[in-house]
């Protein structure tokens, strides 16, 4: 199906979910975090689109004012055609649906997602840190984030604006 | 020089029985040491340069004497030696220490005490029992006791489990090993190593040597289900799964290091040299020539008992490093289903050749 | 944390370990022999790949790609200079195409002659790792010759190559495509076919079709379980349409469809098919100017991508958020060895610890590019 089609159909079938913006590129498609889990489950099951990859869910930080983002590409094995969706969230108190129960890749993917920027994925059956520390404090990837200064002790050195490392 | 011999020249000097026992056995125990120690360091200079020339790769090299490896890596095994030796002895916290440091002598006796009957040459034998092949059988399994403590006493999950897979493998693997020795016992009729030997001289059709192997089929196959427990006997691949390396990290060795492991490490290569030796007597002929006839007396028998127990012991390095290794059940599979049935069969082919063909 | 049986033994395997292909920690809960369940614990080669890409420029980033996934570094270098050069709409010449696809196929042969060798050596074949990493060997001096590194090139720019190929290049190559066919044959003798082996890895570990598309298993993992998904056929990249070569699935050859034996089998033909591209390529590379297109100061227009190349673990993707500026505002690197260490939970329970061993091993996963 070309990109057209597939938007209209995921349009058509959740009219009040979908955001239109006008810097999105063609194969992208934003929507609202409301209604993401039913979204998701029809995009796997329709036969026409039968989304059974998903192939990547990225987090992105807008900028430091800025809201947060989870974007997830997918894929059909069957019908070879792609599309990606964007879902903003707010700074303060990032959520979403989990989808690791549709796509079981989605486990791993929302853990890394939560671990770097704090988005959580709500209905994850474990959601915890999978690349830093179980303890660790912050959330990395985000344009404004601190390191923090002792972790169990060890010093952690910070970068220097001027003269690099201390 | 067996102990008897000794024995009864102590008597030609004087009567002090006892005296007269412990002296002859100490005097023989120490060449054995030595035959123990000096194998460890050949057996393992050959691996090594076995090992590298089957993988493409020249092995330990050196350019002289010195502080290099010596000429062709000849002084590596010395090195090794030396270095284990000095090596700092730890013996973990929370370990059950005694246990832990009694471990690697009680795998050391096991070995040691093979050894002991293991026919070299006609005169060349520390004890000649009566009982000869029965004894090595016996002994051979005081090993598994030392590895089961070896692996409780470190106190250590990858230890356990490599004891509790080599206790299981080891004593699966003594029926076969027990029920292939007994085709050449019951051809022979008797269980004395020298006799055994003593009964494969002459020839086949005046052509082959008149060894055990060549006799009749069942024997044939009796040898190569013999020494194919004997390579699970002494936990080489493709049977080492105790202390399988790419998975727990060193089995139930793991927790041993410095001279605790190169006795261990001894006591493998003894293994090695008594299961092979058995082989040699029971089946190949022992000291005995292969050409029926010539080159038969005095030293020649130590070299042909040598010459053969080198070959077995470069077959079980050989398979070393081709095969890789099988799976705990699939061990035992082999064991119970494939091996023991199979000299089952041998047992009964021997028995019923005899009867027919005398 | 879960229930845990009175039975049940908690088991760690790693993070040191000579087994797990890096810094690796599994728990696994075992009832004896028999393992329920593996939590894997990642995060031990953590080194923040993508928040240092964006604090460098976008050339910048090149090498620590090749730290990422550092046995084939060049196929990680591809996918990066692939998604950039859609990003930036950039027409480079096909010299550089050439030159690119030769790299890539032969650091695909180094990666998975390693991936292979190092699978016999977990289940104890000792003997053809070595022969394995000789043969390797050559192709890191080749790739020396090209470019100075063994093992890390930053040899792929967004819009060249670094070095240009040097003289007889062609020629070392088809001596070494040469040499090295008929030593496909003594690996086949030594491993593919021993009986030991076969019975260690068939029947092992079968990932059905629909679980692996499930848990974002690609590459020859995917392959093996019967799905013919290769990028370079299905969404291709550079010049591959121009090459004619085959996309070996698994075909249950010793016991069912998605076991380990398969797995491992798909990537002994990958070789073979990799020699088939170098020969042709090798044959038709046109002259021309590698540094041409390189463009004087990479500001990508604002605008994101998502791109994925094969790599020979599987679907390398890139997803790169570009704001204008020479410095990039987010580069995530989707790994293909992250989505097949994901599905080893499910796919070994009820198996033996041993056979853990044997399924994660013919999952070839690289924890640089796990962690990154």
């Amino acid at each position: 199906m070309k990109i057209a089609e597939i938007k209209a159909t995921i349009i058509n079938q959740f009219p009040d979910s979908v955001l239109e913006s006008e810097d999105l590129a063609e194969s992208q498609l934003e929507l609202k975090a409301d209604q993401w889990f039913e979204i998701a489950t029809f995009m796997k099951e329709d036969p026409n689109l039968s989304f059974d990859q998903l192939e990547c869910i990225t987090g992105i930080d807008l900028g430091v004012e800025a809201s947060l983002q989870s974007r997830y590409n997918f894929h059909s094995m069957e019908h070879r055609h792609k599309v990606e969706i964007l879902i903003t969230h707010d700074r303060n108190e990032p959520k979403v649906a989990s989808i690791e129960t549709i796509w079981r890749i989605g486990d791993w993917f929302e853990r890394e997602t939560y671990d770097m920027f704090g988005i959580v994925y709500e209905g994850h059956r474990d959601l915890r840190r999978i690349l830093c520390p179980d303890d660790w404090e912050g959330w990395p990837l985000r344009k404004d984030y601190e390191g923090q200064e002792l972790y169990h002790g060890i010093v952690i050195p910070k970068m220097k604006e001027e003269d690099g490392w201390e | 020089m067996t102990v008897d011999a000794l024995i009864n020249w102590f008597a030609t000097i004087g009567d002090f029985p006892v005296l007269a026992f412990i002296l002859a056995v100490i005097i023989s125990g120490i060449p054995l040491f030595l035959v123990m120690a000096l194998n460890a360091m050949i057996a393992v200079y050959v691996e090594r340069k076995v090992s590298a020339f089957m993988m493409d790769r020249v092995g330990p090299m050196g350019q002289g004497p010195g502080l290099h490896a010596g000429k062709w890596g000849l002084l590596q095994t010395a090195a090794d030696a030396i270095k284990l030796l000095v090596k700092e002895d730890t013996v973990p916290e929370s370990s059950d220490k005694f246990l832990f440091k009694m471990a690697p002598y009680i795998i050391f006796i096991g070995a040691f005490l093979g050894l002991a009957a293991v026919p070299f040459s006609s005169s060349l034998q520390v004890a000649d029992f009566n009982v000869g092949v029965f004894y090595i059988i016996a002994v051979g399994s005081i090993g598994i006791i030392g590895i089961v403590m070896a692996g409780w006493a470190s106190n250590n999950k990858w230890s356990l489990y490599g004891a509790m897979r080599s206790a299981a493998q080891i004593i699966s693997y003594e029926i076969p090993a027990g029920l292939s020795i007994i085709v050449p016992i019951m051809m022979a009729g008797t269980l004395n190593l020298q006799e055994l030997i003593v009964f494969q001289s002459g020839t086949i059709w005046g052509i082959l040597p008149n060894w055990i192997i060549f006799n009749n089929p069942f024997s044939f196959i009796a040898f190569f289900t013999f020494f194919i427990s004997a390579v699970a006997e002494t936990n080489r691949t493709p049977f080492d799964i105790p202390e399988a390396e790419s998975e727990l990290v060193a089995g139930w060795m793991t927790e041993y290091s410095g001279f605790r492991w190169a006795v261990f490490f001894l006591s493998e290569y003894a293994n090695m040299l008594v299961v092979s030796g058995l082989a040699v007597a029971a089946f190949l002929g022992g000291w005995q020539s292969p050409i029926p006839g010539l080159f038969n007396t005095g030293l020649w028998g130590l070299f042909w008992f040598m010459g053969k127990l080198g070959f077995l012991i470069f077959v079980m390095m050989w398979f070393r490093w081709t095969f890789p290794r099988l799976r705990v059940d699939q061990l035992m599979h082999v064991c119970w289903k494939v091996l023991i049935p199979i000299t089952m069969i041998n047992i009964f082919g021997v028995g019923i050749w005899k009867l027919i063909f005398g | 944390m879960g229930v845990v049986k009175g039975d049940q033994m908690v088991l760690n395997i790693g993070p040191q370990h000579p087994s797990t292909h890096g810094v690796l920690r599994l728990e696994v809960m075992t009832d004896g022999e028999i393992v329920s369940q593996i939590r894997p614990h990642l995060g031990y080669l953590h080194r923040c790949f993508e928040k240092h890409s964006e604090n460098v420029t976008y050339e910048q980033v090149i090498p620590f790609t090749d730290r990422c996934d550092y046995l084939a570094s060049m196929n990680s270098n591809f996918g990066y200079v692939v998604a950039m050069e859609e990003l930036m709409e950039i027409k480079i010449p096909e010299r550089v195409e050439y030159i690119r696809v030769i790299m890539g196929e032969l650091n695909r042969i180094a990666s998975h002659l390693l991936a292979l060798g190092v699978y016999g050596l977990d289940i104890g074949a000792f003997t053809p790792f070595l022969y394995m990493l000789r043969d390797r060997e050559r192709i890191l001096d080749i790739f020396e010759y090209t470019c100075g590194a063994r093992l890390l090139y930053n040899y792929m720019w967004v819009g060249g190559v670094s070095h240009d190929l040097p003289k007889d290049f062609e020629t070392i190559c088809i001596d070494f495509l040469d040499y090295f066919e008929p030593q496909i044959k003594e690996y086949n003798n030594l491993l593919s076919y021993n009986k030991i082996f076969v019975e260690r890895t068939a029947d092992v570990g079968v990932i059905p079709a629909d679980v692996a598309v499930s848990y974002g298993v690609t590459g020859p993992n995917l392959r093996a379980s019967g799905v013919k998904w290769d990028v370079r056929k299905d969404e291709p990249y550079s010049i591959y349409e121009k090459f004619d070569f085959d996309v070996p699935t698994g075909t249950a050859e010793f016991g069912t469809l998605g076991d380990c034996y398969d797995r491992y089998w798909v990537r002994m033909l990958e070789i073979e098919e990799s020699v088939k591209i170098l020969r042709q390529a090798l044959k038709e590379v046109p002259s021309g100017d590698v540094h041409q297109a390189l463009p004087k100061k990479i500001r990508p227009p604002i605008g994101s991508v998502y791109r994925r190349t094969e790599s020979p673990r599987g679907d390398l993707g890139y997803y790169i958020v570009s704001d204008g500026t020479p410095v990039p505002s987010r580069v995530k690197m989707r790994s293909p060895a992250f989505t097949a260490l994901s599905c080893l939970d499910e796919v070994s329970r009820g198996w033996m610890i041993s056979d853990v061993i044997a399924i994660l091993g013919s999952l070839d996963i690289v924890l640089g590019e796990i962690d990154r």
